[in-house]
């Protein structure tokens, strides 16, 4: 396009707004005994997210509406919930991604305690994640002063598993934490995993160890439900695969 | 400086001594997948396609297989490689859509004793089938067998 073409466009006018329908399953613990659809209608512009969404229903239709949200940028990993079906990020999920011809379904993510409408109990998630010891346990200490020294390669390894905001979306798409709650879940590999290939750490073995479980590795059926649903684009199944791999090797 | 305590013991108790199962039932899968791919698809060729092809299998066309000890190898090890790879398949749906308990135990069972007789049967059968059994009245008999 050239500046010619961009001046003559209209400023305002091409800036149009919908009316989309949003489906909010909604549960009050004090009132309700099942959960419930509730739909509401909401003014969008396509470059509006669904967080923003669910801000105009708060703020202007429905007050009780409640879900968790932080930085609302994809990097607190706070407000993961099933949109349509699948697990994403509200804060980067965009209204002209969406078909808005029909309602969109939002709902909490399935397999942890529902608390309130959009809010979960993410306690067993976590206590999973802590489970896998996602800490740097070294044994060497490095030369006074300095830090210990890591090549390029060397982290290049382990650094698709770093970017991980455990927002709890691949591990609350996984059938099989569905069904069985004890299962570590992907997120928790995932955090397993990037402390495991790390060349500085010292307890991979421990880790190994841990994922070795019955609940642990070998449940995972490479669904592929949690590579889809990562918002950060982890390649979750490949570490998990990984893992695999280095529990049958015994060392990374 | 002072080394920091590892925050806290796993929450829990480490995995008991001892073969396991879980691994190798997951490396069983693998492996028994592969060899069951040559297995199944040299018998589909063997059986369809080879010679006259499907129009050629009769029970003189098994007997006559179960005559050489190569293919009777080959089913048994057939046999015994699907049906444990289709049981450990089903049992870890079980696993997936059913929770600990009574229930689980019982599929799981059944599971095993349903792949556990046809284990056995088959093997059975193919080691000790004789197409033109001795004494058999002589109108049940293929056309093939020697006349007694």
């Amino acid at each position: 396009m050239t500046p010619a073409t961009l001046e003559a466009q209209p400023t305002d006018a091409a800036i149009q707004s919908f009316t989309v329908t949003f489906l909010i399953r909604r549960f009050d613990p004090d009132v309700d005994t099942e959960p419930r659809w509730q739909d509401f209608d909401v003014e969008m512009y396509a470059t509006d997210r669904v967080l923003d969404a669910l801000h105009k229903i708060k703020w202007e239709q429905d007050g009780s509406l409640t879900f968790r949200r932080s930085c609302a940028h994809g990097i607190c990993g706070s407000d993961a919930m099933r949109i349509n079906g699948r697990n994403r990020l509200a804060c980067k999920t965009l209204i002209k991604d969406l078909d808005i011809s029909k309602p969109i379904y939002v709902e909490a993510i399935k397999g942890l305690p529902l608390e309130k409408d959009l809010v979960v109990d993410m306690e067993p998630f976590f206590a999973s994640y802590r489970e896998v010891q996602p800490f740097l346990i070294a044994n060497s200490q490095p030369e006074p002063g300095k830090e210990r020294i890591q090549s390029i390669a060397k982290r290049e390894i382990f650094d698709d598993t770093t970017k991980c905001i455990l927002c709890a979306a691949c591990t609350s798409s996984c059938p099989v934490f569905w069904t069985d709650g004890q299962y570590f879940g992907p997120a928790a590999i995932v955090n397993a995993h990037r402390f495991i290939f790390d060349s500085r750490d010292d307890a991979a073995s421990v880790r190994l160890d841990i994922l070795n479980d019955k609940e642990g590795v070998w449940r995972c059926r490479t669904t592929f439900n949690c590579t889809d649903a990562c918002p950060r684009g982890i390649e979750v199944t490949k570490a998990i695969a990984e893992v695999k791999q280095a529990i049958m090797r015994g060392k990374p | 400086m002072t080394a920091i305590e590892v925050p806290r013991s796993p929450a829990r108790p480490a995995r008991k001594r001892g073969v396991n199962w879980e691994k190798w039932g997951w490396i069983y899968m693998r492996a028994s997948g592969v060899v069951l791919l040559v297995l199944i698809f040299g018998h589909l060729y063997v059986n369809l396609l080879e010679g006259e092809g499907v129009k050629a299998i009769d029970f003189g066309f098994v007997g006559g297989k179960w005559a050489d000890p190569f293919w009777q190898w080959w089913d048994v090890l057939m046999l015994w490689l699907a049906l444990i790879h289709g049981a450990n398949g089903m049992r870890t749906i079980v696993n997936d859509y059913t929770s600990p308990g009574t229930l689980q135990k019982v599929l799981k069972g059944a599971l095993f004793a349903s792949a556990a007789v046809l284990i056995v049967l088959g093997t059975l059968v193919v080691f000790t089938f004789d197409p033109c059994p001795a004494g058999a009245p002589a109108d049940l008999l293929p056309s093939f067998c020697p006349a007694v």
